[in-house]
């Protein structure tokens, strides 16, 4: 795959619920859950923009924007 | 096409709680769908009563929203009079197999091409986790206060047993997996099942003190292992993962239509 550069997290705040998922399992930590338990990028210089808080978002609340087109393996 | 043409936003936020597995098998079917680049009109989706259920009001397909445990009967009606498109029947695990177990395992035994997503919490979540028949022995529900005493079914030997020629299991946890499966299960040409353990932090995880939905998702990575691994040798106790089953068998739509080509003489 190749690798794409990060443009910005979309939050819909009003789809998040707060559960946690995202914080716990983003492997560089990016993400954490504001004072009204909403996701919020923290720390975007680190994100690999590797997806996981994407897919595994239970209210799809989180895309991942990225500035090159990724090639989707087949 | 992007994740939200696939789903009807009018509906969003969804109903399901905070941190519901359901949600991602959503995410991860949204996923299986775009990949195999297929448009909106070739899929129907078909489904029963439960929070599981839910989900074919959330997909802008073809949705019929149908009676409990009877969304298999639906889909093969469906299947038959339109073969040419795609049916997909999630179910939760009480939906499936215990209110809709012989419509399950019936399906499985003509090889309808069906592809039967089991979203399995282990637990009646709708109507206040009452238990199911994949909570287990052990385990504490709503209506069973002192332990439940029930035996398990194991959805995959199930649907072995039962005759259907694409059996897989998969996880909440695991959604890169659980999206190619849920592919591959598309592709099949036959009744397919796809079993996904999915957590429901708010009847079981509570009831049976197992945290909050990422820890639930944590044990989901700790108690099971891909098919023929080593740590399965090692710890008999973890839950194999990965495509169980997948064969070649005739498919009921087709054997359908000889049987309409041999009635009518050739003419």
């Amino acid at each position: 795959m190749a690798k794409a550069k990060l443009k910005e997290h979309r939050i819909d705040r009003d789809w998040c619920k707060g559960c946690g998922i995202c914080v716990a399992f983003c492997p560089k930590k990016v993400l954490e859950l504001d004072d009204q338990d909403k996701a919020v990028a923290v720390r975007i210089e680190d994100c690999i923009a590797c997806r996981l808080c994407e897919l595994r978002c239970p209210d799809l609340a989180i895309e991942v924007d990225t500035e090159e087109k990724v090639e989707e393996k087949a | 096409m992007a994740v939200k043409d696939y789903i009807r936003e009018r509906f969003f936020p969804h109903l399901w709680c905070p941190g519901c597995g359901h949600g991602i098998v959503l995410n991860g079917l949204i996923r299986a769908v775009e990949k195999l680049g297929m448009s909106r009109n070739e899929m129907v989706m078909v489904s029963g009563i439960g929070c599981s259920s839910r989900i074919s009001g959330y997909m802008d397909f073809h949705t019929l929203h149908t009676i409990h445990g009877r969304a298999l009967a639906f889909a093969t009606g469906v299947k038959l009079s339109k073969p040419e498109l795609n049916v997909i029947v999630p179910m939760g695990d009480g939906d499936a197999l215990s209110i809709g177990g012989n419509h399950f395992i019936h399906a499985a035994r003509r090889n309808i091409d069906i592809t039967a997503i089991v979203m399995n919490n282990r637990i009646y979540g709708m109507t206040g986790g009452q238990y199911s028949p994949l909570t287990g022995p052990g385990m504490m529900a709503t209506t069973a206060p002192y332990s439940n005493i029930d035996q398990e079914f194991d959805v995959v030997e199930m649907a072995r047993a039962a005759g259907a020629t694409f059996v897989a299991r998969t996880t909440a946890y695991h959604v890169q997996q659980m999206a190619d499966i849920i592919r591959a299960a598309i592709l099949h040409e036959g009744f397919s099942v796809v079993e996904v353990m999915s957590q429901c932090p708010t009847y079981f995880g509570r009831k049976n003190k197992q945290g909050s939905a990422v820890d639930m998702m944590k044990r989901m990575k700790e108690t099971t292992t891909p098919i023929g691994s080593a740590a399965k040798a090692k710890n008999p106790e973890l839950i194999e993962r990965g495509i169980f089953v997948q064969v070649d068998k005739p498919e009921y739509c087709s054997e359908y239509n000889k049987i309409i080509e041999r009635a009518m003489g050739g003419r």
